[in-house]
């Protein structure tokens, strides 16, 4: 298990042989340590590696490999139509699906000229799907990241929870991830008989289940001496490393893009944005709780809109030329066009069986150009690049992911500091490899 | 021409391709139908909004030419100059582009001489302004300096940019590939690179491309 390479001793683990390799690297005499963490450790959220040099318990030097999930999205969105394409960016940054989905699309209606013409439902609806994805995902974050320190309570409360927004998500959508419900031009569905009633349920039970999340962790020494002072990244490293979303707002600046540049109607609505002054993890995490409370506010207000002045309003734009002819209706199969439009193109009507094969198979034309616009993911700044030539399909699309820009810092936050909190400071950045290598 | 023609389209459009593919890995059983006009060269001025601000600020003989498009703004760098007006571009107080959001790579093989282009998307937090800056660089001598220096951030996105379309960024700290696996050959996302088709390599094994692999029939 152990030989001799050019740059020193190469230690081998295959399992159950801990012991044997504890005191193979006592009885050495050399300080110096690197270890390889990762792709396969369940503590680096996905397939992250981690290669650590070690001088004793402290890192001197933390690299980051990434690259184990490369999957070719952009490339495959070049192959489909630029309604196919939302189906590809959903997979993305899997634990906030909703989010790639909405920056695909206002690049593609920007690309159109058709922002002004989205209708208000179809906008509320995103900010409400919006934000209960962003609760899911910080759920996700806060819960995972008890259990990689040995806790297990925060993560069986975390999913719990999650639970009931991917139920909702389900019950909206028909699917609990990769939903590819928002289309150029508003959504794919309105909202089903029910959810309205199942999302008020939620913003009943939810406030007490983050108080009770609080209520652990806020001020459990375990926790707090494992995060607090720990993983410290400031503003000026935040901007040089081009860091957004909580470890941002964790360095005290209040920098979100749905205040500064808002998108489907975030300007209409009331909420805070959280921020700390820590510059820890301790801090990221305070963002993440009080992100959850905002966003349970903007879903209260959105849901006030849906039932109120937008109620029976559209949800996809009203050009024929873009917006999906077929009304979809939940059958005994599945979610699919709607009996009547099968019958409406099958029977009644040539043009609309045409106009309908023609832009399903061959999809809508885009005028050539690029646009960006970025949303505020539960990770920070997500923004789509996204180039037409004027054709059906993209010509090309680049996802900014914050996830790839984030886990930049990981050796400003790591280096110096002990190999235990290397679990923090990757956890505190959140992840989601799917995101990151795209 | 009489006036109840339909307008003719100022710039011609190429029209290429149809149902049915061959050749390519692509499995959709559609090749496309490629209609291609081309996006707006230049826009004259006045650029409108902040715009006319942000160029006589920068007002440097890098930028070739400037393109507002649907409300963004591009600035066209030529490559020689890309590192002094993107320092301009973060350090001037007027204008203050102190985040970037990284590199986008795109491929147009049509445009002979400038086929390969970097795209940098700034943001200034100070002004709460955006700017797209798009440096092109010739097929045959792919190199653009690596903007590291101004914009830490740019490490990992130069070295994607140079994994998935073979652009050299001259300066970079340690340019690697960063997605495919280091002995990877060619740059996938590169116009020319076919979807599919390619065998499968990691680290000398090889699994062949999907038609040429065994049948199980």
């Amino acid at each position: 298990m152990t030989q001799e390479a050019t740059e020193g001793k190469v230690y081998d683990v295959a399992g159950q042989d801990w012991d044997k390799l504890t005191e193979a690297v006592a009885e050495s005499s050399e300080e110096r340590l690197v270890i390889n963490m990762g792709p396969q450790h369940p503590s680096t959220h996905g397939v992250l590696r981690l290669v650590l040099t070690l001088d004793g318990e402290t890192v001197t030097e933390a690299r980051t490999v990434i690259g184990y999930l490369h999957t070719g999205i952009e490339k495959n969105l070049e192959y489909r139509t630029w309604t196919q394409g939302v189906t590809f960016v959903t997979r993305m940054d899997y634990l906030s699906p909703i989010f790639n989905e909405v920056t695909y699309c206002l690049g593609v209606e920007r690309l159109l000229g058709i922002e002004d013409r989205i209708p208000d439902r179809a906008q509320a609806i995103r900010v409400l799907t919006m934000e209960l994805t962003r609760i899911s995902s910080h759920l996700m974050a806060i819960c995972t990241y008890g259990m990689e320190l040995g806790a297990t309570t925060p993560f069986l409360y975390g999913l719990r929870e999650r639970e009931m927004v991917l139920d909702i998500m389900e019950y909206i959508t028909g699917l609990r991830m990769n939903m590819a419900y928002i289309r150029p031009g508003g959504v794919s569905v309105d909202l089903p008989a029910g959810a309205v009633d199942k999302i008020g349920e939620l913003l009943k039970v939810m406030p007490e289940r983050i108080k009770d999340m609080r209520k652990i962790l806020d001020a459990n020494p375990v926790y707090t001496r494992r995060t607090k002072d720990i993983a410290y990244l400031d503003l000026t490293g935040c901007m040089a490393l081009g860091i957004t979303g909580p470890v941002l707002k964790a360095a005290g600046l209040p920098w979100d893009l749905r205040k500064s540049q808002p998108y489907c109607g975030y300007e209409t609505y009331d909420f805070e944005i959280a921020t700390e002054q820590t510059c820890d993890v301790y801090g990221r995490y305070q963002v993440r709780v009080s992100e959850m409370e905002e966003s349970l506010k903007l879903i209260e207000q959105a849901l006030d809109r849906l039932t109120g002045p937008l109620k029976n309003q559209p949800v996809m734009i009203e050009d024929k030329k873009i917006g999906w002819p077929a009304q979809l209706a939940l059958g005994p199969d599945g979610l699919g066009n709607s009996p009547a439009h099968i019958a409406h193109i099958m029977s009644s009507s040539m043009e609309a069986l045409i106009h309908h094969f023609k832009l399903v198979t061959e999809g809508f034309r885009v005028p050539a150009g690029q646009a960006y616009v970025p949303v505020e993911s539960p990770r920070g700044e997500l923004g789509a690049h996204v180039v037409s030539d004027g054709g059906t399909r993209p010509f090309r699309v680049h996802f900014r992911d914050p996830s790839f820009t984030n886990l930049q810092a990981v050796p400003a936050m790591c280096e110096g500091g002990y190999i235990a909190d290397v679990i923090s400071a990757v956890a505190s950045l959140d992840p989601v490899m799917g995101g990151v290598d795209r | 021409m009489s006036d109840n023609l339909p307008e003719v389209p100022e710039q011609p459009i190429a029209r290429t391709g149809m149902f049915g593919t061959s050749g390519t890995g692509d499995t959709s059983g559609y090749g496309g139908l490629v209609v291609r006009r081309p996006a707006p060269v230049s826009s004259p001025r006045p650029y409108g909004s902040y715009f006319d601000e942000i160029v006589d600020g920068l007002d440097h003989e890098g930028v070739e030419r400037v393109v507002v498009d649907r409300g963004e703004l591009t600035l066209h760098v030529a490559r020689e100059h890309l590192v002094e007006v993107m320092k301009k571009l973060r350090d001037d107080p007027a204008l203050r582009f102190e985040l970037s959001l990284g590199v986008s790579g795109v491929h147009y093989p049509h445009e002979a001489g400038s086929e390969l282009r970097a795209v940098y998307h700034l943001c200034s937090i100070t002004h709460n302004r955006r700017v797209r800056v798009e440096c092109a660089t010739p097929d045959s001598d792919r190199h653009i300096p690596s903007t590291v220096s101004v914009y830490p951030t740019h490490n990992w996105h130069e070295r994607e940019t140079y994994d998935f379309f073979g652009i050299v960024f001259d300066g970079h700290p340690g340019l690697t590939r960063i997605e495919m696996p280091d002995d990877w050959e060619g740059h996938p996302q590169r116009k020319d690179y076919p979807l599919g088709g390619i065998p499968v390599e990691y680290r000398g094994a090889e699994i062949p491309a999907p038609d040429q692999r065994r049948s199980y029939a």
